[in-house]
């Protein structure tokens, strides 16, 4: 198709209408209100949902939720997790929970938030946080360990509270939790 | 030649320089801030307060970054450019009458009886700095750059030499102190040829190399034009040069259409001594300076910039035609009014 353009008149060819219009657009944006945010001292509202750091929570009780499963480990697409399992002696520290992670090592500089360990852990344990400025001064800081990430991830509020209430169905049952 | 006036205008280059230099400094921060302001956005404000030491911060980065010179280079010449791109700036600042008088000194360098003559020489020695830094350079984007310099300074050097020719018609002198005095009688020359002062700003945008001309350079084509291959102390100087070149062309502009440092139509302040008008008048020169700058910088972040076949067509085809025409029809006009 031939698009017919308009002949600009002479007045338009001279160029300066479009020049002055163009300062009055400048001139307006100049005193307009900016936009930036001043990043260190204000900071944005990060979304509900955000996908940053991964961190190891304790329920209400104050009981490290992560049963050494490794699943996380085996999802995890660029191996940043690794846990060192128990093995026969357990781990747990709380009553009919038999085992817990004996080291829980989340490399932060391979991880890539994808929030699949997030997804695939039966025991809630684990969840993607608010974090997405992770700083350090070698790599070796930033491979976090199982006290700092508990540390940075508190507690979670666990509704369903799964271990106490098979506790209370093994009494119930007569059987020793 | 006498001692005093050896001793006097010692000082008086020490004085511009001293002026001049951190006035450069703070017009790339004016640069940084208008941009940024323009585009919605704060600007630096970290280095001190509102940002205002942030020149100082670029100065030292300046300084302690590697100077690296490519093995490729001409080195004789990769060294040379920069300087020979800086001091013609500076050069054309010696003519410009930046005051009235302080005590008996005339405010300004040189006071030459062919002052344009002399600016337009020296003005024109300035392609040399970035052609020579584009050949020397040694590879494609700065030599293009280098080549799109020089054609772009000789069209418009011609339009702006010509532009200028019926201010001197009017004044009937080339020295710059007498233009001024001109103005201070008559009124501002803008009102008496507004199309030079036209054609003499436009020109201006392309001799300093600023947008929309901004042919040598052009980021988006030619990466960083000339300076491609420099960095630190020897870019800084490039862009010291720019900076200087745009000083003394709002400099000019102020001197030649816009009454210099007089002040229209207000009648001057009494004041009590003639020191403090020597004062004043250096104030209001500075004042109608920056407003040029600003000038300068609001239009760099307003225009795209134009097709290197458009901005000859526009140097050859209009202006250089349209400036004869001017000149012509001012020739008769003092003819008939003769």
């Amino acid at each position: 198709m031939i698009v017919k353009r308009a002949e600009l008149s002479f007045f338009e060819r001279l160029y300066l209408p479009t020049l002055l219009g163009g300062l009055k657009v400048t001139a307006r944006h100049f005193f307009r209100k900016k936009v930036t945010m001043q990043y260190p001292e204000q900071k944005w509202t990060v979304p509900p949902n955000y996908r940053g750091a991964p961190y190891l929570v304790k329920d209400q009780v104050g009981r490290t939720k992560c049963v050494s499963c490794q699943l996380c480990e085996f999802v995890c697409p660029p191996k940043a997790i690794r846990i060192t399992p128990p093995g026969p002696a357990g781990g747990s520290d709380s009553g009919n929970v038999e085992k817990g992670p004996l080291e829980f090592d989340i490399n932060m500089l391979r991880c890539i938030f994808c929030g699949f360990c997030q997804e695939v852990c039966p025991e809630e344990a684990i969840f993607l946080m608010n974090d997405y400025s992770l700083t350090g001064t070698s790599r070796q800081e930033m491979i976090y360990d199982k006290d700092k990430l508990l540390a940075l991830g508190g507690v979670h509020q666990d509704r369903i509270q799964k271990w106490k209430r098979k506790a209370q169905e093994a009494l119930h049952q007569g059987v020793a939790p | 030649m006498n001692l005093e006036f050896l001793l006097f205008s010692a000082l008086k280059v020490v004085g511009v320089f001293a002026l001049v230099m951190p006035m450069i400094a703070y017009s790339v921060m004016a640069e940084r801030k208008i941009s940024a302001w323009i585009q919605d956005r704060v600007g630096p404000n970290r280095v001190g307060p509102q940002g205002m030491l942030q020149p100082l911060a670029d100065g030292i980065k300046f300084l302690l970054k590697e100077d690296f010179t490519p093995a490729h280079v001409r080195k004789a010449y990769f060294w040379l450019a920069p300087a020979i791109a800086m001091v013609p700036a500076f050069l054309t600042m010696a003519v410009i009458p930046f005051g009235s008088t302080i005590g008996h000194q005339k405010m300004v360098i040189a006071d030459l009886n062919v002052g344009i003559l002399y600016t337009f020489g020296i003005v024109s020695l300035g392609v040399y700095g970035i052609v020579l830094a584009g050949y020397a350079s040694n590879s494609k984007y700065p030599f293009l750059g280098g080549i799109r310099s020089s054609a772009q300074m000789i069209s418009y050097e011609l339009a702006m030499g010509l532009a200028v020719i019926p201010v001197f018609m009017l004044v009937g002198d080339l020295n710059l102190s007498k233009v001024i005095e001109y103005q201070s009688n008559h009124g501002w020359l803008v009102l008496y040829a507004p199309f030079s002062f036209v054609i003499f700003l436009v020109s201006s945008f392309a001799e300093t190399n600023r947008l929309p001309f901004d042919m040598p350079e052009s980021e988006s084509e030619l990466v960083a034009g000339y300076h491609t291959e420099y960095s630190s102390m020897k870019f800084a100087l490039f862009f010291m040069g720019e900076y200087a070149n745009m000083i003394s062309a709002s400099a000019m502009m102020v001197t030649l259409f816009f009454g210099g440092w007089t002040l229209p139509w207000f009648s001057e302040p009494a004041l009590s001594n003639a020191w403090m008008y020597g004062a004043l008048h250096i104030g209001v020169f500075i004042a109608k300076m920056l407003a040029f700058m600003v000038l300068f910088i609001w239009i760099r972040w307003m225009l795209p910039r134009f097709r290197y076949d458009q901005l000859m067509d526009l140097g050859w085809r209009r202006f250089l035609p349209f400036a004869l025409l001017n000149v012509l029809a001012y020739a008769v006009w003092l003819w008939v009014r003769a």
